[in-house]
């Protein structure tokens, strides 16, 4: 059977990197094809010569035995390629309608919009995906999954035959993923050939037909999913057995120690009160789906947004929680959701990032920065978290994603801080800056700092945290310990007592 | 570990890399700008390099030089103040009216210069505080402040000011002449506290980041109070030279000086989204401003078709950074 498309031999570099190298890569009609490998290991570069944004130095792409030669994005939708990114392009204002048909509308006799024509179309591309939407109503109202079914119907609108699909489980719930999932066995049959990038071992083997694997710019192996294990993928992802995703278990709580009491806080007037004890030397997990209420409650203790009611003391003195300053006095910092929103400031260097929240301590008697113990420090702060750069002038943005996560802990490791708040601290970082940021966190905990992580991924949950508490829609619907963290009580108490 | 650090400061570099370096920085594009514009202006006009001449350029570009500090500190944080030229008359005025009255030149001042500051704080507590987007807040406060000095004096201009308080717009020190001297002091001001201070440092991070600023730890809101008090300060020191150079406290003066302010601000290389700039950049701005003024007045240029070439080579000077730069 011809592939429906087939890259020969593609290389690219960039200025000092080679980021491709002879990669070759076939799809077939009615396959979900998945690409694996690291951060950095060429699978956006591949996926962006596919659809034109990048010209590649060599080789060839051959849809339906013809070679293409892509000069831009356009070029590629032309030739049925459609491709949902992380980040979506709807227009948020607009409804399902309007932007599946955004700059190419239908239009009637007299020349105005065909709404009705639109609406209908509509309606079939979603029969097609067996997904309800309403039509009518502005995007930014919907889910984030109905936003990604709206982007799959408008590439499916634009007759592409081959999708891509670049991590789009990473902001789904479990059930929206396995929507998303049904969906795809629907295209599967439909006979349009999918390329699936995912960080996630289970949805490979849900979901993937076949698996390419990438490291450094090459293709590593193809194989069928049915005759590889993840442990095989890993090892050929990171080109090493990691014997051990998480560091050795070993308690470092001191359950008499309690270090942040927290008696009674809401968040709202009339939402739910939070009451919880974190030990020196603990990872306690906030584990649930995406929006039940883990972010906000952290937001809270930080002072980020003022909770209504507080009741929460400090090794046993009383505190107050008004702005993210007073909580960094008191010793507590956030490493928040997202990095790029939330914790970098992009335009600036890795030092300048480090020492953001630690500028105060370099000032002599004048409120001069001292600029050569500040470069120093940051310089060893960055060193104790095996951040990998050129420099420490190195702008951050160039990092990868988990170099990034690391640069965000050193800026909290210069203070004395007690209780370190991680959220969500490895999405979408790769296996081997995942282990690193585990043992880091270990290695926190056996300075006695106690630790919040909040995660959706369960593997991290069952792999580091000492306590577990689960958050159903806002609340904590359970807390647990020992044996009773595994992965069928947490979904258990995380989807409302529902069966699993 | 440290070494990684020291590499860079210690080793000899050679000439390619440190051109390198500069032309990373923001200031590098406004400064072949200038001196382009420059050599072209003392080519084509005589009169142009002569001392008196210089220092007549550097005088006249110092009112709106000064604003424009305030107006880096403000576009930097990712804000603007649009009210600088009404809050500039309005201080410039009050300083008039109360020597009038009788007040000594210096309480005068002081208390134009409060004046200033206290407006700023006007803006900043609407823009930190109730968080309300800076371009409507100063675009009210704009009208306000120009509403407060026509009818504080009227809609004439205050005259009869003490001789003495002559020194600021026409005096000199040492040879220089005062206004060039205090913007010298206002540009080492902010240079130091944009550079050398970690309240700088906050401010580049609020441009760059204001929610992972504020998630860190540092007091936002109170910075950015900061910058529009400042910015209403540093108005309120150009109305202090412009009345004193009068010799009579003005209204209506400074119509549009936040818009040469803002152009000072730009073509000086700082992101109009903030987060990236340099205060001596503002200054080759201002400065280039300057001599685009001046070169084509004195090329006999009609002031119509000025404002159309000044504002042509505002945009090419901003195609060419935005283009080059990283």
């Amino acid at each position: 059977m011809t592939p429906l498309l087939s890259l020969r031999h593609i290389s690219k570099s960039f200025p000092g990197v080679k980021a491709l190298q002879n990669v070759s890569l076939d799809i077939h009609a009615g396959e979900v094809h998945a690409l694996l490998g690291e951060n950095g290991a060429g699978k956006s570069t591949l996926m962006k010569i596919l659809c034109g944004i990048y010209r590649q130095d060599e080789g060839e792409i051959i849809i339906d035995g013809k070679n293409c030669d892509f000069h831009s994005y356009q070029d590629a939708l032309d030739a049925g390629i459609g491709i949902i990114f992380q980040e979506f392009s709807l227009i948020p204002y607009l409804d399902a309608v309007d932007n599946i048909f955004l700059g190419r509308e239908k239009r009637n006799r007299l020349g105005l919009r065909d709404r009705r024509g639109m609406v209908a179309e509509a309606q079939r591309l979603f029969e097609r995906l067996k997904v309800s939407i309403p039509l009518d109503c502005p995007i930014v109202e919907l889910s984030v999954a109905d936003q990604q079914f709206i982007e799959i119907a408008k590439a499916l609108s634009l007759d592409a035959r081959i999708l891509v699909l670049d991590e789009p489980t990473a902001t789904l719930t479990p059930s929206e993923a396995d929507h998303l999932f049904t969906i795809m066995r629907e295209l599967r049959q439909q006979e349009v050939g999918m390329v699936f990038i995912s960080h996630h071992m289970e949805e490979i083997f849900t979901i993937c037909d076949c698996v390419t694997v990438m490291r450094d710019g090459e293709k590593v192996d193809d194989c069928d999913t049915a005759s590889t294990t993840p442990d095989d993928l890993i090892e050929k992802m990171v080109g090493r057995r990691v014997e051990n995703l998480f560091p050795k278990r070993r308690c470092d709580a001191d359950y008499d120690d309690v270090v942040l009491n927290i008696e009674a806080l809401r968040l709202d007037p009339d939402g739910p009160e939070y009451s919880l004890k974190l030990h020196r030397g603990e990872i306690l997990g906030f584990a649930g789906l995406v929006g039940s209420g883990r972010t906000e409650l952290a937001m809270g203790l930080i002072g980020a947004t003022r909770p209504r009611h507080a009741k929460v003391s400090m090794e046993g003195k009383p505190i107050k929680l008004r702005h993210p300053a007073t909580a960094l006095k008191q010793g507590i910092g956030l490493l928040p959701e997202s990095r790029k929103t939330q914790g970098l400031i992009l335009p600036f260097s890795c030092r300048d990032n480090i020492s953001l929240n630690n500028l105060t301590q370099f000032q002599g008697t004048l409120p001069l920065i001292k600029r050569r113990q500040e470069s120093r420090t940051a310089a060893e702060l960055m060193d104790s978290v095996r951040v990998k750069a050129p420099s420490p002038e190195t702008p951050v943005g160039n990092l990868s994603g988990g170099n990034q996560q690391k640069v965000v802990i050193a800026r909290w490791l210069g203070h004395q801080c007690k209780v370190l708040i991680f959220d969500e601290p490895t999405r979408g970082i790769d296996v081997g800056a995942k282990s690193e940021i585990y043992a880091l966190m270990k290695e926190l905990t056996a300075q006695g700092v106690s630790i919040i992580m909040i995660s959706s991924e369960l593997p991290e949950i069952l792999g580091l945290c000492d306590r577990v508490e689960v958050f159903y829609q806002g609340e904590i619907a359970a807390e647990l310990e020992g044996e009773n963290i595994n992965s069928q009580s947490i979904m258990h108490h995380a989807t409302g007592g529902l069966s699993v | 570990m440290s070494q990684l650090a020291s590499t860079s400061s210690a080793t000899p570099q050679s000439f390619k890399t440190r051109l390198a370096r500069w032309r990373r920085t923001p200031i590098f594009y406004p400064l072949i700008g200038f001196i382009v514009v420059f050599i072209a202006m003392a080519l084509i006009n005589d009169n142009f390099l002569t001392s008196s001449n210089m220092t007549n350029l550097v005088r006249q570009s110092s009112i709106i030089a000064i604003i424009a500090v305030g107006m880096s500190l403000a576009i930097l944080t990712g804000g603007i103040d649009l009210s600088v030229g009404p809050v500039m008359a309005l201080s410039g005025t009050v300083m008039a009216g109360l020597m009038v009255a009788g007040v000594p030149p210096s309480l005068a001042i002081i208390l134009g210069i409060m004046l200033g500051a206290t407006f700023g704080a006007f803006n900043g507590v609407f823009v930190a505080f109730v968080g309300m987007p800076p371009i409507i807040v100063t675009l009210a406060t704009m009208g306000i402040a120009r509403g407060l000095g026509l009818i504080y004096t009227g809609g004439y201009p205050i005259s009869g000011l003490p001789d003495s308080f002559a020194f600021f717009g026409r005096g000199s020190l040492a040879g220089i002449e005062v206004p060039i001297l205090i913007m010298i002091a206002v540009y080492a001001l902010g240079y130091v506290l944009l550079s050398h201070t970690a309240t700088g440092r906050y401010l580049y991070a609020i441009g760059g980041n204001e929610e992972a600023t504020r998630l860190s730890g540092i007091r936002v809101s109170r910075y950015k109070l900061l910058v529009y008090t400042l910015s209403g300060t540093t108005a309120a020191i150009a109305g202090l030279i412009l009345t004193s150079r009068l010799m009579s406290g003005q209204p209506n003066a400074g119509v549009g000086f936040e818009l040469d302010a803002i152009a000072a601000v730009v073509l000086g290389g700082t992101a109009i989204t903030g987060g990236r700039g340099m205060i001596l950049g503002t200054l080759v701005g201002a400065m280039l401003l300057g001599v685009l003024n001046n070169g084509l007045n004195l090329m006999g240029v009609s002031p119509y078709l000025q404002t159309v070439i000044k504002g042509l080579i505002i945009l090419l000077a901003i195609y060419i950074s935005r283009k080059r730069s990283p």
